[in-house]
This record gives C-alpha cells, sequence and structure tokens, in this order.
C-alpha cells in the first residue's frame, strides 16, 4: 500500500465534500426550466447534454428510487449498432462513437472495452439476414462483416459450432461491438450534469403530471409540487403508468427481461457472442463472470421476478453453445422492466401533450443508446420542440400512420 | 413451475399456454377510422390492474379467457369466452373490389 494513502485514513475531515462526486441532497425549487422525471442513465445524459451544450442548467432530474437504480442497472450492457433498418443504425452508430469517447470527457472510467460482437446465423434465412445488416451497417460507417465458420472458430475457439440441431452456418461480425460498465455510465453522466448546476433528486417519486390546456405546467411529487417550462418522461418500463398521469396511452407493453451471472472464471471469451435462433447471449466481464441473457419473458407483467422456467430454457441454450459451462454455478439472477414496442424501435419526442417530451420504448435497446438519447433529447428541448433529424423516425404518431421501424429480426436474442 | 387452470383441460404448467392479450372489443374495420385502428392494434392501458386476457392451450388449441393481476402475476380466474360472448359478433361487409 503506497504510504500517501494513510494520511487519507488518518485525517479526520476525509472524505472531504469536494471529493464527493454527487452534491448534497437539497430542497426542491418552486420552479424549473426543464423537469426531467426518471434519474437512469437517458435522464441524466439529457440533463448533462443541456448543461453542456446549450447552457440549460436550471433543470431538476427527479428520481423515485436511487440514481441508476432501475434498468440502467439490470441491463447487461451491451453497445452495438448492427441493426437493420438505416434509421436505426444511423441512430445507433453515433450512440457507439459517443461511448468511445466517454471515459476521457467525464474524467471518470466508465470501463468502456471494445470486443466484438459475434452473432450467430443457424439458418439459411438468417445468412441473408446478416448479409443485408452487413451492407446497411457498412454504408452507414459501422464496422460489420459477414464471416465463415473458419473465421468463427478463430474468433471463439471454445465455441459448439454444431449446437443441437442448429449447426453455425455463418456470423455477422461487428467489430464496434462493446461493453462497458452500467452503473459508471450514469454516475459520469450525473457528476457531469450536477457539476455544470443541475439539480439531482433522489427519492423523489412523481405522483401526478399537472396538464392544464394541453400544457404541462407542474409535476406533483412526493416532497412537494414544482412548476416547470418542459417536462421529459424517461422511465423505461414505467412508461405507459406516467403518460396515464399526463392523460395519454402508449403503444408500449411491458415485459420483465430475465438475466443471469456465473461465479468468475479464467478469460475465454473475448467477444460477445449471441444467437437469436437459439435466444441467448453470453458474455465475459471484465472480473471473468459469465452474463447470459435472453428474450423477454412470454407475456406481459410488471415485476422483476426471476423464474426457474426461463433459467432453464435459457441455460440449456447457453450450453449448447459453450458445453463445458454445464457445470459452473450461478452467482446472480434479476429481471428488468423492459417497454416493449411493438416494432422494436423506441419512442422519442413529442407527445399529445405541448411541452411534455417522450423517451421511452426502449424494450431491450436502451442501455446502448444512452449517449445518443441524452443528445437528441436536450436538442429537441433546447429548440422548443423542433425535432432532430435522427430521432424523427421514432416519433409516436408513426403507429398511427403505420410507418413503423422494424428491428424486430435485430435483437440479439429474437423475443 | 407455475400453473394455469385451463377450463377444458385443467391445471397445466403455464409453458403449455400462450398469451394472446387483452380482452377488448374490436372496432368495425369497415367503419373505423384509420387512427381508431392503429389505436386499437398498437395502444394499450398497459397499467397495474387485474386484466382479463385471452390465452390459448396450444396442445389443444382451446383459447379461453384468464383474469389475472399484472403486477402480482396472481392468476384470479379462467373461463371459457362463452361467458363473455353470449352472442356471434358480426362486422360489416368490406366494400366490393372490382376485379382487374
Amino acid at each position: 500500500m503506497p504510504f500517501s494513502l494513510l494520511k487519507y485514513g488518518l485525517n479526520k475531515d476525509y472524505p472531504f465534500e469536494k471529493h464527493a462526486d454527487l452534491p448534497a441532497p437539497t430542497e426542491l425549487k418552486s420552479s424549473y426550466d426543464v423537469v426531467i422525471i426518471g434519474g437512469g442513465g437517458h435522464g441524466v445524459a439529457t440533463a448533462y447534454y443541456l448543461a453542456k451544450y446549450h447552457g440549460i442548467t436550471n433543470v431538476a432530474v427527479l428520481e423515485k428510487g436511487y440514481l441508476g437504480g432501475g434498468n440502467t442497472a439490470r441491463n447487461t450492457a451491451v453497445i452495438r449498432s448492427n441493426y437493420l433498418t438505416s434509421e436505426g443504425v444511423k441512430f445507433y452508430t453515433e450512440s457507439v462513437k459517443l461511448f468511445e469517447g466517454l471515459s476521457n470527457e467525464f474524467d471518470f472510467n466508465i470501463m468502456y472495452s471494445k470486443r466484438g460482437q459475434l452473432t450467430l446465423a443457424h439458418t439459411d434465412a438468417a445468412v441473408r439476414g446478416f448479409r443485408q445488416r452487413a451492407e446497411i451497417n457498412k454504408h452507414f460507417g459501422g464496422k460489420t462483416e459477414l464471416i465463415d465458420p473458419q473465421q468463427i472458430r478463430e474468433l471463439v475457439p471454445t465455441l459448439n459450432m454444431n449446437p443441437g440441431h442448429l449447426p453455425v452456418l455463418a456470423g455477422l461480425w461487428h467489430m464496434d461491438g462493446a461493453t462497458a460498465r452500467h452503473d459508471a455510465v450514469a454516475w459520469g453522466y450525473a457528476k457531469g450534469a450536477t457539476q455544470r448546476g443541475v439539480e439531482l433528486h433522489q427519492l423523489t417519486e412523481v405522483t401526478d403530471v399537472i396538464v392544464e390546456n394541453g400544457r404541462v405546467t407542474g409535476i406533483k411529487t412526493n416532497r412537494g409540487t414544482v412548476n416547470c417550462g418542459c417536462a421529459i418522461q424517461a422511465v423505461a418500463g414505467h412508461s405507459s403508468l406516467l403518460a396515464a398521469k399526463a392523460g395519454f396511452k402508449m403503444p408500449i407493453l411491458s415485459y420483465p427481461l430475465q438475466a443471469m451471472v456465473t461465479q468468475p472464471v479464467k478469460p475465454f471469451l473475448d467477444p460477445l457472442v449471441s444467437s437469436p435462433s437459439l435466444h441467448c447471449y453470453v458474455q465475459q466481464t471484465g472480473r471473468g463472470e459469465l452474463v447470459f441473457g435472453g428474450g423477454s419473458d412470454p407475456y406481459p407483467l410488471y415485476n422483476t421476478r426471476s423464474t426457474m422456467d426461463l433459467k432453464e430454457s435459457l441455460l440449456a441454450h447457453a450450453i449448447e453453445l459453450f458445453p463445458f459451462m454445464a457445470n459452473m454455478r450461478l452467482m446472480r439472477q434479476w429481471a428488468g422492466l423492459t417497454d416493449m414496442t411493438s416494432d422494436y424501435s423506441p419512442i422519442m419526442g413529442l407527445s399529445p401533450v405541448e411541452n411534455y417530451y417522450l423517451d421511452a420504448g426502449w424494450g431491450t435497446w436502451g442501455f446502448k443508446s444512452t449517449p445518443i438519447c441524452g443528445k437528441t433529447m436536450a436538442e429537441l428541448v433546447a429548440n422548443g420542440g423542433k425535432v432532430p433529424e435522427l430521432i424523427k423516425p421514432f416519433a409516436m404518431d408513426r403507429f398511427k400512420t403505420f410507418q413503423q421501424v422494424n428491428e424486430m429480426g435485430a435483437t440479439a436474442a429474437s423475443h | 413451475m407455475k400453473i394455469l387452470n385451463c377450463p377444458l383441460n385443467g391445471p397445466r404448467n403455464i409453458s403449455e399456454f400462450v398469451h394472446g392479450g387483452e380482452v377488448r372489443d374490436m372496432p368495425d374495420p369497415n367503419l373505423c377510422s384509420d387512427s381508431e385502428w392503429a389505436d386499437y392494434v398498437f395502444y394499450y392501458e398497459n397499467s397495474i390492474t387485474v386484466i382479463k386476457e385471452w390465452w390459448l392451450h396450444a396442445p389443444s388449441g382451446y383459447w379461453f379467457i384468464a383474469e389475472r393481476h399484472t403486477a402480482t402475476d396472481e392468476i384470479l380466474k379462467t373461463y371459457d369466452p362463452s361467458e363473455i360472448y353470449k352472442d356471434r359478433v358480426e362486422f360489416s361487409q368490406p366494400p366490393k373490389e372490382s376485379v382487374a
């Protein structure tokens, strides 16, 4: 241990106030220019970019639990942009680029680790789909290519190339695929936002949204009512419940999504591996644990319980891919609440209430979009409701005009 | 294993069943507006409550209705659709298309 650390241990004043990452909690003010509901990655990223690029700092982020304690802490931290539609690829590619620079920007390590993501094709139809995705991805600046079984063996020597009745025919190799510490992303944004004057209010639950003449004028919370110039909802799995308070319905159903992690072992798996046909994905964390994720539960539910049924079906498939994992022990299991849209794309932008903006419908693709979502939502607010080009296709209205952005085929473990 | 009580086959593992979505009235597709149709197809209450929903027992191809709480996942009752739908639901005829 370096001796210089001792002086902190012996100093009765440490930790100093100035060393704290977040300022001490304050009372709510009576009014804010912008109120962001939801203190997860998306909410604090929006606050951060509002302060950084638009000089809007009279902002409150209201969080009913603690910072990044919802889906931000429950996702499996996959960063990728190998989507199917041009709208999706353009959007997620921007996000991947922003992620690369975040540690430097925050001066705070988000443990960003670019490993590449490998998606396996077990059918001819999947190979055709992958070819299309590779071309679209390359066209919009991503690094993705179709690779053959020999190349897959070189990338992941431990992979069973003939799992069950579904031999691996080809792979979609996405070199931009990465992972990062999801909590650190929220902490980094929150630190940067609060340093610039944004207020983060944890343990502050929104109980009602006050709408007068089609405009939101205030937000009722368990700590009192605040007036606001405009409001953004970024509450993931609970989007429909909050929208109901603002007086409208959303094209969303909330499903639990379960994941689990094993005991740590020596590093053997560099890329993130997923198989849509086997409904599962596997990755090894920096600590050596293996994270398993799959599709959402088979029916909607507002509950983050875990089930034996899902564990059995998901792990049976994971063990097909890596048979030697069969005797490993699970350390933890958890679930997040995913707000699924029918086209597997997000809902961003305007709502039926004039100055109430939506950041919802993030289903199973929310973490990877955190930076670009924050940046574009901030732009939307700063321009008084003028929707940035990049997120126009994700307007909620697309369901009324039948112009969905279909990304169902591009999920890592199709649902 | 979670058990669902099928009105036709008795208590079975829930993995034998397929969730069919909330029970709600379908607007007449030939008379309603696009917006009403979109509302029916894509928009949901998605609230925390007891909902009535369609379930299919896949091995026997039997559709029925279950009442389930969307937060506790408790299935309160299951019954045959004839308990709600006493009469046949009729829709208007689509306008005749000319054959080119």
